[in-house]
């Protein structure tokens, strides 16, 4: 019990994803205003930006609206993330759960923010939150199929394995499966797959910043918008390292391989952060096309390779 | 306090509300974020909703339409929240001060923090503005 408390709270869960994807999300932004050829923020913004919102900001409820559900959303989202960590970076870090078929919960569990926003868009009253809130339904079934066909070739490829221990340990004394034609189809779909799950630029349209004003988070302000922000610090390390386990060998905690494992995550975010900071944001109706005819196209692909041997 | 209070000062948020503007302020406000200037090594960040806002930035002369709306915004923001006047129009109202339509500086209808003069300020004398707002802060 008190071990399961502290894998959530502590170690691989709350407060070492949050941090992680803290530093993280300074990452993102630095390369950001690299690109852009600006200086970039401190190291310990992200730290800044959550204890403002959390310790100075006021929160304020929405008058028309469900106050109650617009206030419980964001816990569960940071809850749901929360969950999702545990049990991708349980295996990740070589601790078996000794829990057979996690792929699917994990797959489950990664969509609880999503809807927890939505929930809370709805719960807000505010009619900008309500386009952001649909827009995000849209995208969510869009990429929802995609990102199953991934975890389907995933578990194609380890001869019909469905938990990350084994899919990890497979990689580790195979090679990994990012070696092979269909690993790179695959990663490319992952790759598109986490910009939409994160709501990263070319799929940035349920907050749309200047169009419809942070759509989905208009109405949040202080301590709600706090947890909102853990969930993304949160979301924006466990998903990169969902990838990196499915594809790219998982992590190795012994000598030198420390540092692969720091690079490997570093080198995901970079590619996706390139990706948002290279790109316009699409209209929801090409990004239902592209997921659902090109992205779904390349990983039916990649599952025929598979069945073949490549 | 000292914790808080050090959080806020370096992570300001800022909105930004344009009066009857010639744009001019406008431009130069835009030019602090861009490479040259770029406010975001002092975690300066332009929000799109009032409700994620630490600095209310206010340009242009504020006349009777925007009166009503100004003071709205400014009920909507979460407190603690700093508010900017920005040029000769948002800090006296300048040439437009015996226009018919002109409902007073902003100092007169929501309290002020910081006052940036010049017609437009440079990006510099605004930086100037800003870390003086944030070192009375």
């Amino acid at each position: 019990m008190a071990v399961n408390l502290f894998y959530f709270l502590v170690f691989p869960g709350l407060l070492f994803a949050a941090v992680v994807g803290a530093f993280l999300s300074w990452f993102d932004r630095k390369i950001t205003a690299r690109v852009q050829f600006r200086k970039g923020p401190p190291l310990l913004q992200p730290f800044y930006d959550f204890f403002k919102l959390l310790l100075v900001k006021e929160t304020i409820l929405p008058k028309h609206g469900s106050p109650l559900i617009f206030l419980l959303a964001p816990v569960f989202a940071v809850f749901g993330a929360t969950m999702a960590g545990v049990f991708i970076l349980l295996p990740l870090l070589n601790i078996t759960t000794g829990f057979r078929g996690d792929l699917l919960v994990i797959f489950y569990l990664l969509t609880i923010p999503s809807f927890s926003y939505i929930i809370g868009a709805l719960a807000s009253g505010n009619p900008l939150a309500a386009v952001g809130g649909s827009r995000e339904m849209k995208l969510i079934f869009s990429y929802e199929l995609t990102f199953l066909l991934l975890i389907a070739g995933i578990i194609m490829k380890c001869g019909q394995q469905f938990d990350l221990y084994t899919i990890i340990k497979a990689q580790q004394e195979g090679s990994p499966f990012i070696g092979s034609i269909s690993g790179v189809l695959l990663f490319i779909v992952g790759i598109f797959c986490i910009q939409a799950k994160l709501a990263l630029v070319p799929f940035d349209m349920p907050e749309a910043e200047a169009e419809i004003t942070e759509g989905i988070f208009i109405e949040y302000s202080g301590a709600a918008y706090a947890m909102i922000k853990l969930t993304k610090y949160i979301m924006f390390f466990i998903l990169p390292a969902f990838l990196i386990a499915l594809l790219m060998n998982g992590f190795r905690l012994d000598g030198i391989h420390i540092l692969w494992a720091v690079l490997k995550v570093l080198a995901v975010v970079l590619v996706i952060t390139l990706i948002r900071n290279t790109n316009p944001r699409v209209k929801i109706k090409q990004a239902i096309k592209f997921f659902v005819l090109w992205m779904n196209l390349l990983a039916v692909i990649a599952l025929v390779l598979i069945e073949f041997g490549y | 306090m000292g914790f808080k209070n050090y959080c806020f000062k370096k992570s300001l948020w800022v909105f930004h509300f344009g009066g009857a503007s010639c744009n001019n302020c406008d431009i130069e406000i835009l030019d602090c974020l861009t490479p040259r200037h770029d406010l975001e090594r002092f975690g300066i960040l332009l929000v799109g909703s009032i409700r994620h806002a630490d600095v209310l930035l206010v340009n242009g002369s504020i006349n009777i339409r925007d009166k009503e709306r100004l003071i709205e915004v400014y009920n909507q923001a979460p407190k603690p929240i700093l508010v900017v006047a920005i040029g000769a129009c948002g800090c006296t109202g300048g040439l437009f001060t015996d226009s018919y339509t002109f409902a007073g500086p902003v100092d007169k209808i929501i309290p002020v923090n910081a006052y940036v003069p010049g017609c437009p300020p440079k990006p510099e004398a605004i930086i100037a503005g800003i870390i003086k707002l944030v070192l009375n802060a």
